[in-house]
């Protein structure tokens, strides 16, 4: 369409001499822009790590207790005392929660748009997939503060009545949802998209021969998925579910606006209490005295560790089959 | 193996009165079974008089697979019966997902449609007490379209001159670095660009500004450019390339003039995606530009709203009439990114680029 219109009228340029020697200085400029704005790039990476270090390190050094290990979060003392111990507990522990709801629905709903879904329908459902993971994160926090939690309740009374005796889903106070399980639960459902449509990726790219083989020998649509499907996708599922892990670590709204926080470490995941790195940086930052912020970037730069360990491993993990696979998301 | 084979072939044609396909339960049955499930269920529930709708859809739920599986192991057998799970299993999957986008959707609209209304959308929140129904989100707005206006001002040449590089010049080291970091940024928590902006704040003693918050969605928006565009550049085929070099034409002006103009469509696609993941962040905004009651139209001086911000102090708020602006703010939002959405890829169909094949 444009390109004929635009390479139509090149052919007089090789004729003058001086316009390709302006077409070689361009071409430096533009490699120069180009190659710079990638280096760029790394250097905003590199600043970032830079700059929150030393904020921290600004920070930490006025800490009075162990950063690592203090239940407490008080830099506003007379002796700041801060630490990450609950926030590190809180985040892991929702964080896991979220993944052990989300990535079996998310394979089940991958599973269903490749291989289950009637045809007509599979494209219109990946689409609305895609729009589950364009709702803006706020939203699903008050979505789930002021539908979730209410509606969670019985959930929580009947998890608390049947599996009690497992310590874990034992509810020793009453009160409302505000608990690290709902926070688990509304971030499995916000990281729900990402790990599908990763998912879902993988699975189409499942050699179309593995398949007929399977079918060929007999087996049920069941069995195509157990032997060739799932095998094939193994790895694509675990860094689709790494990416998720990661957006779940450091969902900042939904969980400040879901959890009522303490700084107490808690076993009983149902009652509410515990906090997580962003949510305590959210709750915390407007009434943080200098140091006060300091503190908050410190916590912040263990968060950003976090994510950056468990999305660089699920690159890679991507990066080491990417010719087989298109799991570019 | 082989002698079993032929011992096996061998007594095959004495059997012709035995039919070829197995026996297979009618096309009706799983509905059928449902239906039964249901009635079942719903029986039960009524029947020991439980209030809870979710204990008598569980019970006929469980009814129904466990059903399946007898019939299904007596008619065909226990390999079919399997998959007969898995496709149920694999359907719950599905509904599961469907509910919290249908409730979601639904809430928003039904509770936001409360405090909709044009004044809504022109209307400050200037000399409105929280507690007050009334006021608006058109400062929100404003801030909104300012902070992202600013930040994709910013990210997109960035973003796109990074793709280049990385199709069409990138080889070795750094392009590998380069690939490899911006998958890692796609990655940052949101709260996390507005800490590292916030430190330079506090190193230069800067105060609240809209463009602060651009410049924290800057870092979000950059990864997310990045990446549609290198998708949509290597969908460009070579012959295009090679066919304008062949030419004389040198390289920057085949780039600018054959490989982008070919892939504008999905390009322009990316990076409307982008500008509605970062029109919906919250955080980098609370932490840099503070929000305001007031209109100020001006990103580079004092503290600005903006849409997402709005919504979250209006929950902090917590009185009822707080509840529903902020309802009606996130519908505002929700459709704003919704028909980003809908328009971006609207337009990747549109100008879906020729693959060559």
């Amino acid at each position: 369409m444009a390109i004929s219109t635009e390479t139509s009228p090149a052919p007089p340029a090789p004729r003058k001499r001086v316009k390709q020697s302006t077409g070689r200085a361009g071409d430096k400029v533009f490699l120069g822009l180009s190659r710079g704005s990638g280096i760029l790039l790394l250097v905003l990476m590199a600043s970032i790590a830079a700059f929150l270090t030393y904020r921290s390190v600004l920070a930490i050094s006025k800490d009075d207790t162990n950063f690592l290990t203090t239940f407490n979060w008080d830099p506003a003392a007379a002796k700041p005392t801060f630490g990450i111990a609950v926030l590190l507990f809180g985040t892991v522990v929702s964080s896991v929660i979220a993944m052990a709801i989300a990535v079996p629905v998310a394979v089940g709903i991958a599973l269903f748009i490749s291989h289950y879904a009637p045809r007509r329908l599979a494209a219109p459902l990946a689409y609305v997939v895609d729009l589950l993971a364009a709702v803006p994160s706020i939203i699903y926090g008050i979505w789930g503060a002021l539908f979730l939690v209410p509606y969670l309740e019985g959930t929580n009374l009947w998890l608390d009545q049947y599996l009690g005796w497992t310590y874990i889903f034992d509810k020793t106070e009453v009160g409302v949802a505000r608990s690290i399980f709902t926070v688990g639960v509304l971030l499995a459902i916000m990281i729900l998209p990402i790990i599908t449509s990763v998912s879902r990726e993988v699975f189409l790219q499942v050699p179309r021969i593995n398949e007929e083989a399977a079918l060929a020998l007999g087996a049920t649509r069941w069995e195509v998925i157990r032997l060739s499907v799932l095998p094939f996708g193994r790895s694509g599922v675990i860094s689709a579910s790494m990416l998720g892990l990661g957006r779940a670590l450091g969902e900042t709204m939904a969980v400040a606006t879901v959890l009522s926080p303490s700084f107490l470490i808690s076993g009983h995941v149902l009652d509410a209490g515990g906090g997580t790195f962003a949510q305590n940086i959210a709750a915390k930052f407007d009434e943080a005295n200098p140091l006060g912020r300091d503190a908050l970037i410190a916590s912040g730069l263990v968060l950003f560790i976090l994510t950056l360990l468990v999305n660089g491993a699920a690159r890679m993990i991507i990066a080491r089959r990417k010719e087989y696979s298109g799991a570019n998301a | 193996m082989s002698h079993a084979t032929v011992q096996d072939v061998a007594p095959a044609p004495a059997a012709p009165h035995e039919p070829l396909a197995s026996k297979h339960l009618p096309r009706w049955a799983p509905a059928g079974i449902a239906v039964l499930a249901v009635v079942l269920g719903v029986g039960i529930g009524a029947g020991a008089g439980w209030h809870s709708k979710v204990q008598w859809g569980l019970i006929s739920a469980l009814l129904f697979v466990v059903i399946t599986y007898v019939t299904s192991t007596a008619v065909e057998g226990k390999r079919q019966a399997k998959d007969r799970i898995a496709t149920s299993v694999v359907w719950v999957c599905f509904v599961l997902a469907v509910i919290p986008l249908a409730s979601l959707i639904w809430e928003t609209v039904s509770r936001g449609s409360k405090a909709f209304s044009i004044d809504f959308l022109t209307h400050s929140m200037a000399g409105v007490a929280s507690f007050q129904p009334g006021g608006g989100v058109y400062h929100a707005l404003i801030g909104t379209l300012e902070q992202v206006g600013i930040a994709t001002l910013i990210s997109v040449p960035i973003g796109l001159l990074t793709a280049v590089y990385l199709v069409e010049y990138g080889k070795g080291a750094l392009a590998k670095a380069v690939t490899f970091f911006v998958d890692v940024m796609t990655g940052i928590p949101s709260i996390v660009a507005g800490l590292f902006i916030l430190t330079l704040v506090l190193m230069l003693g800067l105060g609240p500004a809209g463009y602060l918050g651009s410049l924290a969605l800057t870092i979000l928006m950059i990864p997310v450019v990045v990446r549609s565009t290198e998708e949509m550049l290597k969908l460009v085929p070579n012959e295009l390339r090679e066919a304008s070099l062949a030419l004389g034409i040198p390289k920057w002006r085949t780039i600018l003039k054959v490989v982008i103009p070919t892939a504008i469509g999905g390009i322009t696609t990316g990076v409307m995606l982008a500008i509605a993941r970062v029109a919906g962040e919250t955080a980098p905004i609370m932490l840099l530009v503070f929000g305001s009651p007031m209109i100020n139209s001006n990103p580079f001086k004092d503290p600005q709203s903006s849409l997402p911000f709005y919504i979250w102090d209006q929950y902090r708020v917590g009185s009822e009439a707080s509840y529903d602006r902020a309802w009606a703010a996130a519908l505002v939002l929700i459709a704003f990114v919704m028909i980003l959405n809908l328009v971006a890829r609207g337009i990747a169909r549109w100008k879906a680029p020729k693959t060559g094949r």
